[in-house]
């Protein structure tokens, strides 16, 4: 065994592209079967159609999904619904994720530390639907949330089954998602740099605004691509909080797969949050986000 | 024009072979789709002609895939049915005809062996070649069957039978008692104002036929006769009643089990629902009542059918006989509130509840067939021999378009 692997490691020392070759290839392969494969398919399927009485794709080329994708306002208020919660859920939790990462970063002691990561990192472990339906059971109107307005007197809320429970839900489920990437940013900060601005007569306020502010924004643009794509691309959340009118693109295209059995309709829509992500993508990587990963 | 003088012969030639049952589909834009239509028909015969169906039940494959109606596969009556037969359940609970579809037609058709489809769904399955031919003599029970659900337009065509019918039963008004006073007894309360907020419907394109229903009682000029059949203008009508609707609704259910969390928590107080869910708040302790109201309802009449592709076909078979006892058709229609297939149910049913054969119907159907008008599948056809309906693939958008 060790003999063969040090007659390998000897072989491929004298061609180092074996050795190239070998550690590439798996991943390559998967690369391009499993996802340029997957995304080509998707793409091409989205200009054929579906005969609907034997639910058979028809392999004739049309841009007949587009033009009903285009032409239906339906389509572009669910696609407009789902981007700007995606943008409001990014900029909730990055407004929250902000100051909690900075005290964890700079002020808090190794311990409280210690703590609050723990704390950001425990319900990753939760299962994902078991949180959305507790959010469920919290804001129910005979819930958990009603119940302690009702005892503080207050009137009850009527958030349940709205878009405001998606946005709610959404940015309790990303938040992890900001915070980790914007603390890293500010650990990578050298202290060095808040002395100097220190010294150089800066107050706190200021070093806060014009130092370790713009020094953290690949952090919140990393953060952001995390809570935008995974926002963008859900539809699980908004089946389960959601009321009527609360459908997003992710719920159009299970819609069309799985009950309308309209593949090509669903590719057509799904190539949308992938022009989408990939604009935001470009605008990341110009305001150094991937550094921050 | 080559392919529309041949496809009046087609159609001549698919009316008599499967008559009223297998209405073409002409929705597709180009031309010659409707030969496909007919060559699938002729296939369709030629198969049935070939006879691939079972001749004897043989020994369990020890596993059967179902996709069902929530509530189809409970533990009373599947858990016996693993230990007599060793084939071990795995079900797939769908909440709409078209998932059902959807699914037996995922992955090739080999994922699942049996459905419980509909009477909107059946047709599609058998035109789409998604189900294999049953052999009704290997089903005993089948002779103590309802007449009327003995080969039945949705599940037997030219005399092969594509599905074992099952249970049927009406899709219900359903209200907490205490908060809706007094008890409805029309559709319009889940079109009224008064209920804002606390609506519920099912997330169905199906369900665009109970406002049509309601409609032909309330707005009787539209001259809506079928639910199931509509003109482009009675589903503007239509539409416009389910968007208003819309502003009204707490939410659309997609799964029973989110009907029944959203009456348990006091989130919804009327909708449209089924008599399952009644059964299952009342379980639980909810006030809740159900009707079907004075305009009539909609409704269901289901069959099993097997799937062409089916891996585990002996167990299937030993499921579909298992079922179809008196003893587990009682079960099944206590359980979820609906009616059974087999006339010998009656007394089972008594005996699980008393009173309860009178009280669906079990022993005098006839007359409560007629109330309930039957999930069936649109098509262009409008059944008065004009070809102006829309047919499912226009009302599947005009749902989404409902929904937003």
């Amino acid at each position: 065994m060790s003999a063969s692997i040090s007659s390998l490691r000897g072989f491929a020392g004298r061609r180092p592209w074996v050795a190239t070759t070998v550690l590439l290839a798996l991943p390559a392969t998967w690369f391009v079967v499993f996802y340029l494969a997957a995304l080509v398919s998707l793409f091409v399927s989205a200009f054929w159609q579906v005969d609907s009485l034997t639910g058979d794709i028809v392999h004739v080329w049309t841009l007949d999904n587009f033009r009903l994708l285009l032409s239906e306002p339906t389509y572009r208020h669910v696609a407009l619904r789902t981007v700007f919660l995606a943008a409001s859920v990014t900029l909730t939790d990055a407004v929250l994720a902000w100051p909690f990462a900075l005290f964890m970063v700079r002020h808090a002691g190794t311990r409280t530390r210690t703590a609050l990561m723990a704390a950001v990192t425990v319900p990753l472990w939760c299962s994902y639907l078991a949180r959305v339906y507790a959010w469920r059971l919290i804001l129910s109107h005979d819930g958990a949330l009603n119940w302690a307005l009702h005892v503080l007197h207050l009137p009850d809320q009527k958030i349940a089954y709205t878009n405001w429970a998606i946005w709610l839900v959404f940015s309790y489920l990303w938040l992890p998602f900001m915070i980790l990437p914007v603390a890293a940013a500010l650990e990578r900060i050298s202290p060095t740099l808040l002395e100097a601005s220190a010294d150089l007569g800066a107050s706190e306020f200021t070093t806060l605004r014009r130092v370790l502010l713009p020094l953290a924004v690949p952090g919140l643009v990393a953060g952001s691509i995390f809570t935008f794509s995974l926002t963008l691309g859900d539809f699980i959340t908004p089946m389960l909080v959601g009321g009527a009118g609360s459908d997003f693109i992710g719920n159009v295209v299970y819609a069309s797969v799985g009950v309308a059995n309209n593949v090509p309709f669903a590719a057509a829509f799904a190539v949308l949050p992938l022009l989408v992500m990939a604009a935001y993508l470009l605008l990341a990587r110009r305001l150094g986000a991937f550094e921050a990963l | 024009m080559h392919c529309r003088g041949k496809l009046k012969m087609h159609k001549k030639e698919e009316v008599r072979l499967v008559g009223r049952a297998a209405p073409p589909d002409p929705r597709l834009s180009f031309a010659c789709t409707q030969i496909r239509t007919a060559a699938i028909v002729i296939l369709l015969a030629s198969t049935a002609a070939g006879a691939q169906e079972m001749t004897a039940i043989g020994p369990g494959e020890g596993a059967l895939n179902v996709v069902a109606w929530e509530g189809y596969m409970q533990d009373d009556w599947a858990k016996p049915f693993e230990q007599q037969t060793g084939c071990k359940l795995h079900h797939k609970y769908a909440g709409s005809s078209d998932e059902m579809v959807a699914l037996m037609r995922q992955g090739g058709g080999g994922l699942y062996d049996l459905v419980s489809a509909s009477g909107d769904a059946s047709l599609r399955l058998i035109f789409g070649r998604n189900v294999a031919p049953i052999n009704i003599s290997l089903i005993p029970a089948w002779k103590d069957f309802v007449p009327d659900l003995q080969s039945p337009s949705f599940n037997t065509v030219k005399g092969v039978h594509f599905g074992v019918s099952y249970e049927w039963g009406p899709n219900v008004l359903l209200w907490n008692t205490d908060k809706i006073k007094p008890p409805p007894d029309s559709w319009a309360a889940i079109y009224n104002q008064a209920n804002a907020g606390q609506i519920t419907v099912p997330d169905n394109a199906i369900q665009i036929a109970d406002a049509a229903l309601y409609l032909s009682k309330a707005k009787p000029d539209l001259g809506i006769t079928d639910p199931f059949e509509l003109t482009q203008s009675q589903m503007d009508a239509v539409v416009a009643l389910l968007q208003q609707q819309k502003a009204l609704l707490k939410k659309y259910w997609s799964l029973a089990s989110d009907a029944v969390d959203l009456f348990r928590n006091g989130d919804a107080a009327i909708g449209a629902a089924w008599p399952y869910m009644t059964n299952t708040l009342r379980d639980a302790g909810a006030h809740v009542a159900e009707t079907i109201p004075r305009e009539g309802a909609t409704g269901w009449a289901d069959s099993w059918m097997l799937s062409a592709h089916a891996q585990h076909p002996n167990c299937a078979y030993m499921w579909i006989n298992f079922v179809t006892t008196p003893h587990v058709q009682a079960q099944q229609a206590l359980s979820f509130g609906e009616t059974p297939a087999n006339t010998k149910a009656c007394a089972d049913m008594d005996k699980l509840a008393a009173g309860s054969c009178a009280k669906y119907h079990a022993d005098a159907p006839a007359d409560y067939f007629k109330r309930i008008s039957f999930w069936k599948t649109p098509v262009r056809q409008c059944g008065n021999g004009e070809s102006t309906c829309l047919d499912y693939s226009a009302w599947q958008q005009a749902w989404q378009l409902v929904k937003g």
